[in-house]
């Protein structure tokens, strides 16, 4: 395996009284998708908006390639290749998907003095980023209200690759999508991992993880309880993790496993 | 996965969902029912052409500043209030401190576009709505307006502004005609009626194109670039669409709201002047509701109230709509209160168009 891109060591973070984050340590490798698991409230949307730069962890490193980094704000971590694809901000849905996919990195044409928005090029690329990730667009001024829930998430993952995002981090991609739309959003992470690029893949479900994964850690009311690799841990044992244990077991037998 | 569902988009949908649409056509009815009712009452001559197009570009230049400021998902209640302050500063320091007027119109300028930034700043970080505060500034600066009014002249109405500003340059940007030239060339082709008794004999009756009308036009295309054509127009989408989504991939929502904020109290300070300009005085209750009638335009236009829906080409259309509606019933002698049933009517429509095209827009959610 390679060096990790970034490690993030012991990171705590409190909101006042509440302890959200209890000292959470955590890598991934370019290449690789390192899920994350944990039920509501276990504090993974708030572990990776520290990575990301939305949230100043209240102690705690992160290395990023190597060097300890500071990020004052989403854009310094943008502006350093993480890309973030939120569980539920991630596309304006009154927008089109053009306007959706370069917003905040809008190309400019220059005519004399003035600086336009290139929507010519911006439309060409859309439309070619679209189709790598297996979308066919009708027109690229569609707005994304139309698009269905895994064709946004696509549309967002396509928009940070495009943007030269190295690590991508994606909260629950799937947690909103029937079965044919999360297969699409799971073959689209595995194109992104063989570009090269390390993948935070946060997820409740023990399936979408294993499906892609490389790397699983589960964290549960704050801090982790461990890290595995892929072949290492069952189905079942993932899946106790996350709920702590006994309580799923029992509930489990009496409704037949099918949980 | 090519879905052959998603293969046509018919043209008529495509159309539908413009934001434009509603003002088009609204615009369209508004002209073939004046023209059948008052079409010989000389609402189409050029006096009388002058007229409504005056009123529409009123409208039109607040409704330019309103367009962008909802687009970016704020409301600006003292846009009124605003009118009659800078109409009331102009006055005071050109006629009472004797500032020449050029120097009055851009300290004007200066003072209303910062307290356009206190509103923005304001909403901004208190978080409150933009209703709520714009609510407060439009009983603050009223109050000021009269306020500085009476302690300086002891009266609510200011005049002397003409003289003031005969021959002054910034003056004649707001309150001159353009194209006298061509309109006295038209005139003697006999195209244009001509005055034949007074001191004005043989000049048209239409001596030119208003400078206000240049604002308007200057002002709406100026937005529609701006919204349409630029990487700030994005930003305005963005920030009215989820200012949250927005700051996320690093769009500066707060500076957008706040420069929006700035640019309705220019609006209304270029309202403001050229009204001031062409009346040669101030009163204190100019302006009056002046911000609903903006924001009714927008909304005629085809924008969203919950703002990141839009169109500035919509909003015109729908202060063009406003001033013939307004125009047109005093020319075919109507009840001019039945202006008011009108708006109300054509209000709700507006609002209920709007809501169904968004739901087209958004794919039924
Ligand atoms: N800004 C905040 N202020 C106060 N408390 C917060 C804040 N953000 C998160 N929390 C708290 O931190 C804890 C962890 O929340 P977080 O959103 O990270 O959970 P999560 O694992 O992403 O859950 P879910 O699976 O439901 O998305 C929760 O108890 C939450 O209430
Ligand atoms: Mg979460």
């Amino acid at each position: 395996m390679t060096e990790p891109i970034i490690e993030m060591k012991n990171i705590e973070k409190h909101f006042g009284a509440v302890i959200a984050l209890g000292g959470v340590s955590f890598d991934v490798c370019p290449g690789e998708v390192h899920c994350l698991l944990g039920d509501n409230g276990a504090g993974k949307s708030t572990f990776i908006k520290t990575m990301s730069g939305v949230h100043k962890p209240t102690s705690g490193t992160i290395l990023f390639e190597g060097k300890e980094m500071n990020f004052e704000s989403p854009r310094d971590a943008m502006a350093a290749g993480i890309a973030t694809v939120y569980q539920d901000l991630a596309m304006i849905p009154l927008m089109s998907v053009t306007r959706n996919f370069w917003m905040g990195n809008e190309p400019i044409r220059k005519i004399g003095p003035l600086r336009f928005f290139d929507f010519e090029l911006a439309n060409r690329v859309t439309m070619e980023e679209m189709a790598k990730m297996g979308i066919n667009l009708r027109e690229p001024s569609q707005a994304v209200g139309t698009l269905s829930g895994g064709e946004r998430q696509t549309v967002a993952i396509a928009r940070a690759v495009h943007f030269g995002a190295k690590v991508l981090i994606l909260d629950e991609p799937t947690s909103a999508l029937g079965v044919r739309q999360t297969s699409n959003v799971l073959a689209t992470i595995d194109k992104v991992r063989k570009q090269g690029i390390a993948v935070v893949f946060i997820t409740h479900n023990v399936r979408h993880a294993l499906a892609v994964g490389d790397r699983f850690t589960v964290l549960n009311r704050g801090k982790t309880l461990g890290t595995a690799r892929r072949g290492e841990i069952t189905p079942e044992e993932l899946q106790d993790m996350m709920a702590g244990g006994q309580e799923l077991a029992q509930l489990e037998s009496s409704l037949g496993g099918t949980v | 996965m090519t879905d052959e569902r998603l293969k046509q988009v018919s043209t008529l949908r495509r159309i539908m969902i413009r934001p434009e649409l509603g003002a088009i056509s609204g615009a369209i009815l508004v002209f073939v029912f004046f023209l059948m009712i008052a079409g010989d009452s000389g609402m189409f001559a050029p006096q009388g052409i002058q007229n409504w197009a005056v009123v529409s570009a009123q409208f039109a230049i607040i409704a330019v500043g309103a367009c962008l400021l909802m687009i970016a998902g704020e409301f600006d209640l003292s846009v009124g209030s605003m009118i009659g302050f800078a109409g009331i500063v102009i006055a005071i320091l050109s006629v009472q401190w004797g500032w020449p007027v050029w120097a009055a119109i851009l300290i004007t300028f200066a003072i209303t576009i910062s307290l356009g930034a206190i509103n923005g700043f304001l909403v901004i970080k208190t978080g409150l709505p933009s209703f709520i505060v714009t609510l407060a500034f439009l009983y603050i600066l009223r109050g000021l307006t009269i306020w500085l009014s009476i302690l300086t002249t002891q009266k609510t109405v200011i005049g002397g502004v003409k003289k003031a500003a005969e021959g002054d340059w910034l003056a004649a940007v707001f309150g001159g005609k353009v194209f006298t030239g061509f309109f006295q060339w038209m005139a003697d082709q006999g195209w244009i009626e001509t005055f034949t008794r007074g001191t004005r004999a043989g000049q048209p009756v239409v001596e030119g194109v208003p400078m206000l009308i240049i604002w308007a036009l200057g002002l709406i295309i100026f937005g529609q670039v701006l919204l349409t054509k630029t990487r700030f127009g994005n930003w305005i989408f963005a920030a009215g669409g989820d200012a949250q989504a927005a700051r996320y991939v690093g769009v500066p929502v707060n500076r957008v709201k706040i420069l929006m904020f700035m640019f309705t109290a220019f609006c209304a300070t270029v309202f403001a002047t050229a009204q001031v300009m062409e009346f040669g005085s101030a009163a204190a209750d100019r302006g009056l509701l002046k911000e609903f009638e903006a924001i009714i335009s927008v909304v005629i236009g085809g924008a969203l109230l919950t703002g990141g829906y839009g169109s500035v080409v919509g909003a015109a259309l729908g202060a063009l709509i406003f001033g013939v509606v307004q125009q047109g019933l005093f020319f075919s002698g109507a009840e001019s209160s039945l202006f008011r049933v009108f708006l109300g009517t054509i209000l709700i429509l507006a609002v209920i168009l709007n809501t169904y095209i968004r739901r087209i827009i958004t794919g039924e959610r």
